[in-house]
């Protein structure tokens, strides 16, 4: 029965042997029970080891195995068949605006590039205590739904201001962690990091388009911390006016 | 194919060469950046994509903040009988006496612990923890990040790599260790992943960080990339590993999909039940119940069902029941765990149980150490260091979790001794120790094994192979043992052994080409496979996580000691556990029950 078959379309790329990407078809019986999108490349693997992707934790954590199914950006690993196929088909594609290495795989160096700029360590030079800096539960509750990012990249390629300036606008990812480390109430160089955002490009190529905030496979909201970068940038340039005012 | 050989290959030379990008690796690598040394951490992933990112409970140290008069004596003193009294007592002594130096560090490093009213960092109950020598009841000794303590530790030991400009070789693959005639070790053979090019990354000292190998087995908690890769590579160096047959089965992986289920869930007040409803930990650990030894819980759970009172259809596994914690606990304490319930069990734990069972977690076994994370092998009866290498985490064996690790223990592992690993190397390579080189012959017998692979025009299919190799293990080497049961996996593993000798890989792309690295992973899988089967059919008593049918009881007389695995010989010799802690008395050891 036909209705048994799965029907995969795949983005196939080999430099080594394609001058150009194509989509390739696969057929596969429909597995008895639903089963994540990376247990169906396990299979098409079996059949074809030519395919090729990235893999590590199959259980949404360590941000490998992004990538763009039916249309949308997720992981494989925790994205059901059942909450995908349409008509029994899917299609299987690398995260859109990055350059393809193989396959579903993507060079994300200009992602690391753009998390590795925004400085992503906490910076303190005051003396450390001999034991933990104390913090607040209250002020620790503002780093959640910023520091689970797994960096999977599932939302700076979903993001069409990404696509436009990938080297200049820095992406939901790397604000997002942006954000964490101004929320964090053990960093003191929240001017400097302000001052690192205030570009016309860094932050405000941001046109809260919401992309990255329905493909998070985290459920995080990477559009709601820029909102607050945004703020703190509004309010760092009213002071400097007030500043300046006050020294006319 | 190309045959590679030492003259069209490209040698890159550093002073320290760390394999792996997880916890210790990182660890060390840091230390090492900071020194003004030469380093490079050669990770088959992304480094945030290691397998550290999956641990949740936390790290477990006693740094006196749930309890101001906690005492890192107890916390050794739990360790000690934790491990059935195998582990090493100085190693354990020093893993739970620098541990708050090193928990501090990753605070101050900005790690985002979850916290008290006080401001001070969050401590949850974990199994096998007790005050005062196990006179004063139940401790808190686990500190945590939510449930996500794995991930907020990787991410933090990456952010600051990235601050002290630690240069990393990302989706390197280490294929093997190139040794000279004096055995020891100047580097690895090791080829970039995304382009296929094949180098020679030479060192003065080469630290395996290269994690575990819970992919042995069918069923595991372990990441897909967990195939033992250090340890394998050692092994076929003719190095020894030691207490191989001491594997962790995690008492609560998700049930069919192999997740883990942190024990922090019963830290936190959870508890198992049979189909009965009952809690059936009462019977087993009548003082400390559901937080038991994870072995002691694990085996209770198998127990359980081989008498009939499992829970579902084929009453087949065993119920974690949370919802009576409230979903504000849940919401806040266990939010990972939720979110994993509901993706792979189809469970919401704030009104249903999660299905789980034991499930291979952990390899306290590996490369044997000594604190300073120097490789050593067995010569004549006496420890030989061997020049060159070292290594740490889960890939070493130093030993602080002798036949059974408790909980929390492995982060701290990772952290204490992957830092000191750096800093020994640091203060090794400064006053001039290390210098060796390796000759041709040398770098091309460390080529072979890649050669052979990529020159296979027929044989066997990993994925099939891979498939038989974990299913033997699983069938014959799982939670309980016994001796004929044993004796014909060993068999099996003969015929596997062959067909891993003669994998045929069909794509010899050099581009991503995964099928490469899956085929040499399923031979590292199998080095660490029949070094476990072996030990563990050489040790007939019963010990921690080591539970023999036909042998049920501890025997102190003629096992109270390690086994060490030699490659070469493919047998087991016995070493001795260090009872000679600097500072403490040894704990010495007495019957164990919880």
């Amino acid at each position: 029965m036909a209705a048994k078959t799965l029907e995969v379309n795949m983005y196939r790329y080999n430099p080594e042997e394609d001058k150009f990407p194509y989509i390739k078809q696969y057929k596969i019986e429909k597995p008895a029970k639903d089963i994540m999108v990376l247990d169906l490349l396990h299979l098409l693997k079996e059949q074809d080891e030519s395919i090729s992707y990235r893999r590590s934790c199959r259980e949404g954590v360590c941000g490998s195995d992004g990538m763009n199914i039916n249309g949308k950006n997720g992981l494989a690993c925790i994205t059901p068949l059942s909450s995908v196929l349409k008509k029994n088909k899917i299609e299987l594609r690398p995260l859109p605006g990055l350059p393809v290495i193989r396959d579903l795989v993507v060079d994300m160096t200009e992602f690391y590039v753009q998390y590795e700029k925004i400085k992503p360590f906490l910076q303190n030079s005051t003396t450390a205590p001999e034991q933990e800096r104390l913090q607040s539960p209250e002020d620790r509750d503002k780093l959640d739904g910023l520091y689970e990012c797994i960096l999977c990249a599932c939302c700076s390629t979903s993001c069409p201001s990404f696509w436009w300036n990938p080297d200049k606008f820095l992406g939901p990812a790397a604000l997002l962690q942006a954000y964490r480390f101004l929320a964090d109430t053990r960093d003191l160089k929240t001017n400097e990091r302000l001052e690192d955002l205030s570009d016309p490009f860094s932050v405000y190529r941001c046109h809260g388009i919401m992309n990255c905030v329905s493909v998070c496979p985290k459920g995080l909201n990477p559009n709601k911390a820029i909102g607050e970068i945004k703020k703190m940038l509004l309010k760092d340039k009213k002071e400097i006016i007030t500043t300046d005012g006050a020294m006319n | 194919m190309t045959n590679y050989n030492s003259s069209n290959i490209k040698t890159l030379e550093f002073d320290a060469l760390i394999i792996g990008g997880g916890g210790s690796g990182m660890r060390a690598s840091l230390e090492l950046a900071k020194s003004g040394l030469k380093t490079a951490v050669v990770s088959k992933v992304f480094p945030t994509r290691s397998h550290t990112v999956s641990a949740q409970g936390g790290i477990t140290c006693a740094i006196q903040s749930a309890d101001p008069n906690d005492d890192w004596r107890w916390h050794m003193y739990d360790t000690v009988k934790g491990a059935d009294y195998i582990g090493d007592q100085d190693a354990i002594e020093y893993l739970c006496s620098e541990g708050p130096k090193a928990v501090f560090e990753l605070e101050h490093m900005g790690l985002p612990f979850s916290r008290f009213e006080n401001g001070r960092i969050y401590q949850r109950p974990f199994g096998g923890q007790s005050k005062d020598y196990g006179k004063g009841g139940q401790a808190a000794r686990t500190c945590a990040a939510a449930d996500r303590t794995g991930h907020a530790l990787l991410h933090t030991l990456y952010q600051n790599n990235v601050k002290e400009g630690t240069n990393f070789l990302n989706e390197w693959f280490a294929v093997d260790i190139v040794k000279n005639a004096k055995n020891e070790v100047t580097g690895v053979i090791a080829f970039s992943i995304e382009y296929g090019e094949v180098a020679y990354l030479k060192a003065q000292s080469t630290v395996m960080a290269t994690g575990g190998a819970g992919r042995i087995y069918a069923s595991t908690t372990n990441a897909l990339i967990n195939t033992g890769d250090g340890l394998a590579m050692a092994l076929r160096a003719g190095y020894p590993a030691q207490d191989m047959e001491m594997w962790q089965f995690h008492p609560t992986g998700i049930y069919g999909a192999g997740s883990l289920v942190t024990e922090g869930c019963r830290g936190e007040g959870g508890y198992l039940i049979n189909k009965d409803g009952e809690r059936f930990m009462e019977r087993y650990a009548p003082n400390v119940k559901d937080l038991a030894g994870r072995d002691v819980v694990a085996r209770s759970m198998v127990l359980e069902i081989l008498e009939g009172r499992g829970c579902g259809e084929n009453n087949d596994h065993i119920y974690l029941k949370l919802d009576h914690l409230g979903a504000d606990v849940l919401n806040a304490k266990l939010p990972g765990i939720c979110e994993l319930s509901r993706t792979f069990a189809h469970v919401d734990p704030i009104y249903e149980p999660i299905p789980v069972v034991p499930t291979c977690h952990y390899m306290m076994g590996g490369t044997p150490t000594n604190i300073n994370g120097q490789a050593f092998n067995r010569i004549d009866g006496t420890d030989s260091i061997i020049p060159g290498l070292f290594a740490a985490g889960e890939a070493a064996c130093v030993s602080v979790h002798g036949a059974n690790r408790l909980g929390g223990n492995s982060l701290l592992d990772l952290v204490v001794f992957g830092r000191a690993t750096g800093m020994f190397i640091q203060e090794d390579l400064k006053s001039g120790g290390g210098v060796k080189s390796s000759d041709k012959d040398d770098i091309d017998s460390a080529l072979d094994r890649l050669n052979k692979l990529n020159n296979s025009d027929n044989g066997y299919e990993t994925a099939e192979v891979k498939k038989e190799l974990q299913q033997c293990m699983q069938n014959y080497f799982g939670v309980f043992r016994r001796g004929e049961y044993m004796k014909k996996g060993l068999d099996e593993l003969q015929e596997i052994r062959e067909k891993v000798d003669q994998l045929h890989l069909k794509d010899k792309s050099n581009a991503f080409n995964t099928s490469r690295v899956e085929a040499i992973e399923l031979q590292n899988l199998f080095e660490v496979a029949e070094a476990t089967a072996i030990s563990a059919y050489s040790r007939d008593e019963s010990r921690g996580a080591h539970a023999r049918d036909d042998f049920p009881d501890r025997d102190d007389e003629r096992w109270l000691c390690h086994s060490l695995y030699d490659p070469l010989s493919k047998s087991v010799a016995k070493r001795d556990v260090n009872f000679s802690p600097s500072e403490v008395e040894a704990f010495p050891p007495i019957v164990r029950t919880y």
